[in-house]
């Protein structure tokens, strides 16, 4: 089993999820983040005086899928959340020793 | 005695009217602050509301507009004894109960003070806050109330116009602010980290509510429902609509954006510029006075970056600079054509007899009010067993937590 752990622009949140929806994704965990990458942060400008604002909001989303899925799912956040402009964010994959349903302790695969 | 119901009945009106805007001023500010001080913000001003109403019935009205002394009243209207029916001294002539006019002038003590609050945000510790107000009360407002507003005041009988407070309220806040950031500091980490607005719609939620307020302040300062009311009305709207646009005009030609902060700060400056002149002028010349109000406090403001002082939320830059450009201007358009009981100033007289003693008025309460307010400070940093200021953790963490043992926001659900 691996974790996928996707850093995205906001905006482009409805469409990630709907995409993996349709490829059969079962579930998916999101947060609001902020952070910075080459995109840096921006300026805001108060009474005349500029401040530069560092970190930059951002979607994190985490999905757990089989090993067999990683690549389809993958490919498919990356192609969705795309827009070609600098600050799309990252997309890495970690391994998972072990996953448990609370509900009904059905563990491992059984359990994603 | 017999009153004119009309006239009382705007007082009183009038009154809280004033009372409101104190409120509105601690939105105003408190949505600039950042989220872990904005309980703190709101409370400073709140405490005005309490301790100035407590204080003006034991005895402060009373030496404010009680006796014929220049510099200041005596007590015989102390406790409210006989306040009732007694008039203020030299204003035996008005024709609302003389409790209409005590009720009106506290509610300019409760909001005087509240005004220093945006400068020494984020670090002033509650208990310097609560000692400072009385203090400040008695031995700052008081007197130049007295000189200004009473008949029996030495600035009053020079002639110096005031229609509702450019000297007594917001020159004298404008400089007890500057004195106050000087004792108290900087901010930790001002001006390296950034500290913007937590909540603006807060603020002009805020400034509406000063906008709204402020018609009170200034046509109530008539103390009658009458045509000088009126005019002092419309031109304390004239003044805030004017510098709204001129202060958006200076943000948008220096390069930046037209800003809702922008657009708040502007029309508080109008209304803070026309506040002396409001019963004295007419015409055209609320929005002259409001358009170079604008203009001048929005480049006043960035002063304070280059002088090294942290006035947090721009009181000197609003205020002072607002008060003494209307207190000027008074005596540059006051004319009796609108107000028999006032002056011409420069351009109806062509002298510049008035502006002369609009600038004594000026400097008069530039001097007690700053040198007093820095007195009491640094009193205040001796005498209390922690100081003036909160430590840097409480800082850090935040006044609300450190201060009030609450918080402004419980959003988060874990």
């Amino acid at each position: 089993m691996k974790l996928i752990v996707g850093i995205i622009k906001p905006f482009k949140l409805d469409d990630v999820k709907d995409a993996l929806k349709d490829l059969g994704v079962q579930g998916l965990t999101v947060s609001d983040v902020q952070g910075f990458g080459r995109q840096r942060g921006h300026t805001e400008v108060y009474r005349g005086a500029e401040y530069t604002i560092d970190f930059v909001p951002k979607v994190r989303i985490e999905i757990l899928v089989d090993d067999g899925d990683v690549q389809r799912v993958t490919d498919k956040l990356v192609e969705t959340a795309r827009t070609g402009k600098i600050g799309d964010g990252k997309v890495w994959v970690v391994p998972v020793e072990s996953v448990v349903r609370i509900r009904t302790g059905e563990a491992g695969s059984d359990a994603l | 005695m017999s009153y004119d119901t009309g006239d009382t009945a705007w007082v009183l009106t009038s009154a809280a009217l004033v009372l409101f805007m104190t409120p509105g001023l601690a939105l105003f500010y408190g949505g600039m602050v950042r989220t872990k001080n904005v309980l703190a913000m709101l409370m400073n001003n709140f405490w005005c509301m309490g301790i100035v109403s407590v204080l003006w019935a034991a005895g402060v009205y009373s030496l404010a507009f009680s006796g014929k002394g220049e510099l200041i009243g005596n007590l015989d209207l102390g406790w409210l004894s006989g306040a009732l029916h007694t008039p203020a001294t030299g204003l035996e002539g008005l024709t609302i109960p003389p409790f209409a006019f005590m009720a009106f002038q506290l509610m300019f003590a409760i909001i005087t003070p509240a005004l220093i609050t945006g400068a020494i945000t984020d670090r002033i510790r509650w208990a310097a806050w609560a000692w400072f107000v009385p203090l400040w009360l008695l031995l700052v407002y008081t007197p130049i109330a007295h000189w200004v507003f009473s008949p029996s005041g030495w600035l009053f009988k020079e002639g110096a116009l005031d229609f509702a407070g450019g000297t007594v309220v917001h020159i004298n806040a404008g400089i007890a602010a500057l004195a106050a950031v000087i004792v108290l500091g900087k901010r930790k980490g001002w001006p390296a980290y950034p500290m913007p607005p937590h909540n603006l719609p807060l603020t002009l939620i805020g400034a509406g509510i000063l906008w709204f307020g402020w018609f009170g302040f200034n046509a109530g300062s008539a103390l009658a429902g009458n045509e000088l009311a009126a005019t002092a009305l419309v031109n304390t709207h004239m003044a805030a609509a004017a510098a709204l646009c001129s202060w958006l005009l200076v943000e948008r030609i220096r390069g930046g954006h037209a800003t809702t902060l922008g657009a708040a700060s502007g029309l508080v400056a109008g209304l803070v510029a026309i506040t002396p002149c409001a019963g004295f002028v007419g015409g055209m010349s609320p929005i002259y006075i409001g358009l170079i109000a604008g203009a001048v406090c929005a480049l006043a403001v960035g002063l304070k970056n280059k002088f090294g002082y942290d006035d947090s939320l721009d009181v000197v830059g609003v205020h002072l600079v607002g008060g003494i450009i209307g207190s000027l201007l008074v005596g540059v358009f006051a004319d009796t054509a609108y107000n028999g009981a006032g002056a011409d100033g420069l351009v109806e007289s062509g002298t510049f007899d008035l502006l002369g003693k609009q600038v004594l008025a000026v400097g008069a309460t530039l001097l007690w009010s700053g040198l007093l307010t820095a007195a009491i400070l640094l009193v205040l940093k001796k005498v209390l067993p922690k100081g003036i200021r909160v430590s840097e953790e409480d800082e850090d963490t935040g006044l609300d937590l450190t201060q009030h043992s609450e918080t402004g926001y419980a959003l988060d659900r874990v």
